[in-house]
């Protein structure tokens, strides 16, 4: 399966599973979503259950709190991570806060997907990877998938969590994995071990990371699109680096990049989001307070820049195998 | 051109032989150390209003967006197509209610000024909108109340022991001491947890509606909001969403003509009225005395028998005022005429339904005050026993370390380092 269908499958299993599981959003019925992700769905289950909604990210979100409340277990779709802002204030104040301010009498078991990241000439406003404002909100979840095979073991596990879940889909690596060499033929899914689905139900534990390559010389803590753009960068590069692909930003799995920096005793971290005050700064600080004693270099990281996302200039912004490959040979000059 | 956005205003505009434009900027009829105004405001009659058929097309019910049911007549009478011709039974239940909601206000307006807790929000002037609507409903709908529904908890016979634990914040407090003083949540009440963000609950309401249609359950979901929070966005959303799938919900737009200190033409008051905003999404739209229980009642029962029977969702606008200062963080004699909640035209809910259960011979005034009084002693034994688990800041609330709970269903490991971190340094402190 490429990504779309393995979260297609994963919906699948899960609204045959639970009849309280409801798929919404825009253009997600009857036309089976603009990335084809719930096609099918509908004919399969019904209007009641797979629906097309109103424009208004607000209104999708905040329904979907109240469906949640009554006993549903919503899968809202927002088209684009981009647009996701008309929705923050019921996924902050409302879906993330909902059992702690009810004590628990409440709660919003929901999983918000959404394709997120660039790498499509997709400009300022489809191309964005918003997932610091929401791992700094106390009360979600975040998880990014980066192959088939995670993308379906974690919808299904976020959409059985009884909290609200964030679950970005990195729309790049949706048809293939990307290794960041925007010049080269496009790759399919097809004979990529992470490609091999099982067409039933299992589940991949949120909060736990997956070792995509092991390695002594350095760690690099990624998730999404960039996990491929390293493993590539990594391999052209004959370094012995530790890829940890995060999949889960919350809850993190501490233990397993702790386990890895004290290896390595050196760190990169790498996401497409914009630097300040993105995830990245929440990686560095957890592993330079856990790893301090452990480290012979400064930990670097490699991210978008601090602007909006360009069209024109795309691959001078990307973090692609450049960048990367400059910031791995500067961590072990040390 | 040094602006590159041309110029604003200035010379270039000067040879169009145009009026200047005008920004209007609305200002209430009075500001205080002025004579109360209330002349714009047309009153029709009580009875006057037609009661259309629940199954109505909102396109045939217009007319009752602009006008305002009323039951109860100068004299206390009910009188039209819109009286409930409810038993004296339950007359006297709703008088209860409402008394005690006031009573209930004044208790713990005074405990806020006390010290004995942060913050108190009274609804004085507004009781019937919240007790004519929960007794309409069925105690199984769903309610999605803003801040000053309190009364609905009291219809609901909700204890108030429990209500005034949640206002001290004390050990007794099933909120666990997490939330702002009057931000209810009982669940079994069907009170939907209040939460601080205005209109949030607008959309989550209609949600709730539409997965109790989805479900195939006859149970129906009401919201509420002030005037001033129907300019939020998910007003329009929620509406949207209401009339796309005709939701079995009820709005309930309470216009007591003031947010705050802004009177309602800042939400759009002086062109229109809120329940004319149901025409354009072709909701049905009803404006009623919102100082007439039985007309709240009415309207709130015709609305709920509409949505049971499929035919859709419905907005109602309650006409009030609000007598006291939006929260004891306010005082309004800072903004508005002090004559105005004496002068206000629809007369005072308590006042009206205790002259219509004397007209009608089931009530006098010995009972009502001898009520009073039961209901203020109740009150105070209540506010006792809540103070015994506690008042804000002394000590009886619940253990620091519960403030880490129910943010997740199962506590992550970043929260029981911090949790363990917080015990460590006050033990460390020798606290």
């Amino acid at each position: 399966m490429n990504m779309i269908q393995a979260i297609n499958s994963a919906l699948d299993v899960m609204m045959d599973r639970d009849p309280d599981v409801v798929v919404m959003g825009e253009d997600v019925g009857y036309f089976g979503g603009v990335f084809r992700a719930t096609a099918g769905l509908q004919q399969k289950y019904g209007k009641n259950r797979v629906f097309d909604t109103p424009i208004t990210e607000c209104g999708i979100i905040g329904v979907a709190v109240g469906m949640g409340a009554y006993g549903l277990r919503p899968v809202p779709e927002i088209q684009f991570a981009d647009y996701i802002y008309p929705a923050l204030d019921q996924l902050v104040s409302e879906a993330a806060r909902l059992r702690y301010r009810s004590a628990g009498e409440f709660i919003s078991p929901m999983t918000v997907r959404s394709p997120f990241g660039g790498g499509i000439f997709g400009g300022q406003t489809h191309s964005q990877s918003p997932e610091g404002i929401f791992t700094h909100v106390s009360g979600v979840k975040t998880v990014i998938p980066s192959t088939p095979y995670d993308a379906k073991g974690l919808l299904i596990a976020a959409i059985e969590d009884n909290d609200p879940v964030i679950f970005f889909e990195p729309k790049r690596i949706y048809n293939g994995p990307f290794d960041g060499h925007y010049d080269s033929p496009a790759k399919s899914w097809a004979g990529h071990a992470q490609a091999q689905v099982p067409t039933g139900h299992y589940r991949i534990p949120l909060g736990k990371a997956r070792i995509a390559r092991a390695g002594e010389a350095l760690t690099i803590l990624c998730y999404g699109t960039m996990v491929h753009v390293v493993e590539n960068t990594v391999a052209t590069m004959g370094i012995d680096a530790e890829i940890v692909d995060l999949r889960t930003l919350v809850p993190l799995d501490i233990a397993a990049i702790e386990a890895s920096v004290r290896k390595t005793g050196r760190c990169l971290i790498v996401h497409e989001a914009t630097r300040t005050s993105g995830f990245g700064a929440e990686l560095l600080a957890q592993v330079q307070e856990r790893c301090f004693y452990h480290l012979e270099a400064p930990i670097e990281r490699v991210t978008g820049f601090d602007t909006p996302y360009p069209h024109s200039l795309e691959w001078a912004y990307f973090p692609g195998p450049v960048r990367i490959r400059e910031a791995i040979s500067k961590i072990m000059k040390d | 051109m040094s602006d590159p956005n041309g110029s604003a205003g200035g010379e270039g505009q000067a040879g169009r032989n145009l009026p200047p434009l005008r920004l209007h900027v609305p200002e209430p009829p009075a500001r205080p150390g002025e004579a109360a105004d209330f002349t714009h405001f047309d009153i029709p009659a009580a009875g006057a209003q037609p009661r259309p058929d629940e199954a109505a097309q909102p396109g045939d019910i217009r007319d009752m967006a602009y006008g305002l049911v009323r039951v109860l007549d100068e004299e206390g009478l009910a009188v039209g197509p819109w009286d409930p011709r409810l038993p004296a039974e339950t007359l006297l239940r709703m008088l209860r209610y409402m008394a005690l909601t006031r009573a209930f206000d004044a208790r713990m307006f005074r405990a806020q000024r006390q010290g004995k807790t942060s913050f108190y929000m009274k609804s004085t002037g507004e009781e019937a909108v919240s007790i004519g609507a929960a007794l309409a409903l069925s105690r199984d709908d769903m309610c999605f109340p803003s801040y000053r529904q309190q009364g609905i908890l009291i219809a609901r016979d909700w204890s108030i022991v429990d209500m005034m634990n949640q206002i001290y914040s004390n050990k007794g407090d099933r909120m666990k001491g997490r939330q702002l003083p009057i931000m209810y949540s009982a669940r079994e009440a069907g009170f939907f947890s209040i939460s601080g963000n205005l209109t949030t609950q607008y959309p989550q309401a209609v949600g709730w509606a539409m997965a109790s249609a989805a479900k195939g359950d006859t149970r129906i979901a009401a919201t509420w909001c002030g005037e001033g929070s129907t300019a939020e966005g998910d007003f329009h959303s929620a509406c949207t969403f209401a009339s796309v799938y005709r939701a079995p919900v009820i709005m309930n737009v309470v216009n007591n003509q003031w947010a705050i200190s802004s009177f309602s033409g800042f939400a759009g008051a002086e062109a229109t009225t809120f329940a004319a905003r149901a025409v354009g999404y072709g909701i049905a739209g009803l404006r009623v005395d919102g100082n007439d229980v039985l007309a709240v009642y009415a309207a709130t029962r015709w609305a709920a028998d509409r949505a049971r029977a499929n035919a859709g969702p419905t907005l109602i606008e309650h006409f009030t005022y609000r007598v006291e200062g939006h929260s004891t963080s306010d005082d309004p004699s800072a903004y508005r005429s002090a004559e105005e909640s004496s002068q206000w035209p629809l007369g005072d809910p308590i006042a009206r339904l205790k002259q219509h259960c004397i007209a009608i011979g089931i009530w006098d005034e010995e009972r009502h005050a001898a009520m009073d009084k039961e209901l203020a002693e109740m009150v105070r034994d209540a506010a006792r026993a809540a103070e015994k688990n506690g008042i804000l800041g002394h000590g009886l609330h619940h253990p620091m370390e519960s403030m880490f709970e129910d943010v997740f269903e199962e506590m992550p490991w970043h929260l029981k380092e911090q949790q363990q971190q917080m015990l460590d340094e006050w033990k460390a402190a020798g606290l």
